[in-house]
């Protein structure tokens, strides 16, 4: 009958839904992921501190602008903490609406990314080509951008999933998991923003 | 269970299978194939060497422009030993490993039905195959694969001009972008499978070794492979989108490449022999019928070996200029790695060390690797030790130290262990007296071939050359030259035997019993091969695997899913510390 137990344990552990495992593969992934953007930002700091003439970041990037994006995308980290409180209390329109205001917010943020791609290309004719602070700003912009939209499209699966009523207040953990990627990919911006855009 | 096995479809069952034990014999079958191609190239490379002037049996086969009649020029043979490392590293013996026998012993040493995610677990075989295509298929481009060597420093892998090779080097990058990614996405597997699904009873100081080595390798894979990925990305987008991060021209840094590029390849030297480390320990313990000794040591000095793996990169670079007091620093890390492999070495002594030793072909094997890593082992001391580096960096002492570990370490290893998980793998045995055979063969030209050249590298010759002739201070060292190459064309043809027995095995080989080597491990207690979801019912276990020889059992073994005498579960972590 200790067996019998034991199988039942075992058992437990099998659910692929059991929350425990998704969440520590989602752990293991973005310390994973957070090793790639240590290697860009090594070597971002490398360049940076080895070349001779290094603009000074506020002279060609949009300061103001891009504070107020990044403000933005905290703001979408605090949502998506709303959309999974109030899926954890039952309440499904509200994490709905949580989820799409954390959607919008990521949405929004890369639309103004894009428009400052755009302007710095065409006006300011600063390219990946021209410099290495070109290099380094777009290499590193870019590849957070592209992990922003991974996120949206990633949050758009967990809204579909949430709309058919997959989530409830007993059973939520994807959408908690998803909240992990969504708070990593926000604090790898600060460090962005802080190293490539503030420090002169 | 087996009605519902016949309803998979084949190409679910087969080749799209979400089963570690498929997965895991699929990684194992395109790692053999590989194999043989970066073993070809081997012998192209000593031809090259040893017979610069002659033409090469079947080198007419190759198109005039790579080999005109049949005579390797410089540029072909710089591809030729660049895709010989690459393939052999990134395509046979971390996927082997790693790939092969992680995906196909993890679920089963600690008890659990699959991989915590056998999805991506499928993912990361079809993305692994595609990457070694785009590596191999760049041999068939306009100007040939890539020829910087495996390490592929910068300028010269920036600069397309400066090798000749356009599209070759490009399609290398890619290939190891992606084959890391795949290694990243079986990483993530292993560690939440081994941290989650262990059975009832299976605390982590009652895993095998094997399953120990193989977590803290896919750490290893998890914290190193992104910035391998960061850098070969930087590589990619100066070859291709225009930027300068490695161009001295537009300001770039040539030495930033090389740390970054070891922060990766150092620990990834690791990858790449401490899963053999662990299958050696599992090995040793069932054919020395002994407890392995010291197996919390084992355990720790794997992690050490691992830790410090990560502090060490500079040592390959003491020639690339670097602070003294930084090169200092990373001689003495360096150096202090040989105290968890000494750890190693003297407990996997210990362990055989008054057994009743059967000499099976995994064991040969497996004496074989501690043998030849003590070697690779000491010669490595030799270039820890920076200004005894000056001399031997980039001679042919650093090739014999290199094929003594991964070749004398890890192939050894990987033998051992296809000899000991074969029957499990497949339900059948292999020939023993066969791969008796090719073990003894195997380990005499080994040290035939690769012995000789601590002796070149000692007297000066340099790697990476086409023709050791053209230098008239090489030329009386040519017939030791031509001894290796003789010797590695029997090392090449004698892997004949293995692949025969391997082959035929399959379909001849006698029916493998459950446990035919009486070893304690849960896959033992598994049916061979053992059908989708492993196990009849889940095992409790009860202590460690290396129970060998305990007072009161009538057996010389007790698996670790039966109870010691006196019926109740031993509280004790395992027996073995128990009785210690």
């Amino acid at each position: 009958m200790a067996h019998a137990a034991t199988m039942n344990e075992v058992e437990r552990y099998e659910s692929p839904l059991t929350p425990g495992w998704g969440k520590l593969m989602m752990w293991v992934f973005l310390i994973s992921d957070a090793m790639s953007f240590a290697g860009l930002l090594a070597a971002y700091g490398t360049v940076r501190l080895a070349s001779a003439e290094w603009p000074v970041p506020s002279e060609v990037l949009d300061v103001p602008l891009t504070a107020v994006n990044t403000f933005i995308l905290i703001c979408s980290s605090v949502t998506m903490v709303k959309a999974l409180s109030a899926i954890r209390h039952g309440n499904r329109a509200g994490f709905l609406k949580w989820l799409g205001g954390t959607m919008l917010g990521g949405l929004t943020f890369l639309g103004i990314q894009a428009w400052e791609w755009t302007h710095l290309i065409v006006h300011e004719g600063l390219s990946i080509k021209t410099s290495l602070f070109g290099a380094t700003f777009f290499i590193l912009t870019g590849f957070h951008g592209c992990h922003v939209l991974s996120g949206v499209i990633y949050l758009f699966c967990i809204f579909l999933r949430g709309a058919q009523g997959a989530y409830t207040a007993e059973r939520h953990s994807p959408v908690e998991i998803a909240g992990l990627y969504w708070h990593f990919v926000d604090l790898i911006w600060i460090l962005v923003f802080t190293f490539v855009y503030l420090i002169a | 269970m087996s009605e519902h096995a016949h309803k998979t479809p084949f190409i679910r069952k087969y080749i799209f299978s979400t089963d570690h034990k498929v997965i895991g014999i699929q990684f194992l079958m395109m790692s053999l194939f590989f194999m043989i191609i970066g073993g070809l190239l081997a012998m192209m490379v000593r031809w090259q060497l040893g017979f610069p002037e002659k033409a090469m049996p079947l080198g007419t086969l190759f198109p005039d422009k790579l080999m005109p009649e049949g005579h390797m020029g410089p540029e072909f043979y710089n591809a030729v030993f660049t895709m010989h490392a690459s393939i052999m590293i990134f395509l046979v013996i971390i996927p082997i490993l790693a790939g092969a026998f992680g995906n196909f012993l993890v679920p089963l040493m600690i008890g659990a039905r699959d991989m915590a995610y056998p999805k991506l677990n499928m993912l990361s075989f079809w993305v692994a195959v595609p990457g070694g295509l785009l590596m191999a298929s760049s041999f068939f481009t306009d100007t040939g694969a890539a020829a910087t060597g495996w390490t592929a420093y910068p300028p010269l892998s920036a600069v397309a001009d400066y090798t000749g090779v356009t599209a070759g080097q490009s399609m290398w990058i890619g290939a190891v972008l992606i084959v890391g990614t795949a290694s990243i996405m079986g990483a993530v597997n292993y560690i939440t499978t081994i941290i989650n699904m262990r059975a009832p009873g299976m605390h982590l100081f009652r895993m095998p070794l094997t399953i120990w080595a193989l977590f803290i390798t896919a750490i290893l894979q998890l914290l190193a492979t992104p910035v391998l990925a960061s850098v070969m990305g930087m590589l990619l987008f100066d070859r291709t989108l225009g930027t300068h991060f490695f161009a001295p021209v537009g300001g770039g840094q040539v030495l930033m490449f090389q740390h970054m590029f070891w922060f990766y390849s150092h620990p990834a030297v690791y990858i790449m022999i401490l899963p053999a480390m662990g299958f050696v320990s599992d090995i040793l313990a069932t054919f020395s019928r002994k407890p392995i000794f010291g197996y919390k040591a084992m355990a720790f000095s794997i992690m050490g070996i691992a830790g410090l793996g990560f502090i060490v990169w500079g040592h390959h670079m003491f020639q690339s200029g670097m602070n003294p007091l930084l090169g200092t620093t990373f001689m003495a890390s360096t150096m202090v790695i040989a105290v968890p492999s000494a750890i190693k070495t003297f407990n996997w002594l210990g362990t055989i060390w008054r057994g009743s030793i059967r000499f099976t072909p995994a064991m040969l094997n497996a004496l074989a690797f501690v043998s030849t890593f003590i070697v690779g082992g000491l010669s490595g001391i030799f270039m820890a030790s920076t200004p005894v580096d000056m001399f031997i960096h980039d001679t042919y002492f650093i090739v014999a130290h290199i094929h003594y570990v991964l070749f004398g370490g890890s192939l050894f290893g990987v033998f051992a262990a296809i000899n000991y998980w074969y029957p499990k793998m497949f339900g059948r045995m292999m020939n023993e007296a066969v791969n008796t055979v090719h073990f003894i063969l195997t380990f005499i030209f080994f040290n035939l071939t690769f012995f000789p050249m601590h002796m070149l590298g000692m007297a000066g010759h340099m790697r990476r050359i086409a023709d050791p002739t053209a230098y008239d201070f090489l030329k009386p060292l040519q017939p030791l030259n031509e001894f290796i190459t003789i010797n590695a064309l029997i090392l090449g043809a004698v892997q004949v035997l293995f692949a025969g027995n391997f082959i035929i095995s399959l379909f001849a080989g006698k029916k493998a019993e459950r446990n035919p080597w009486h070893a304690n491990s849960l896959e033992w207690v598994a049916p061979s091969p053992p059908p989708h979801g492993n196990f009849e019912t889940i095992p409790t276990v009860y202590h460690g695997p290396y129970e060998f020889s305990v007072p009161g059992v009538v057996e010389d073994y007790l698996p670790q899913d039966r109870p010691a005498p006196g019926g109740a579960p031993s509280h004790t972590p395992s027996l073995s510390t128990a009785r210690a």
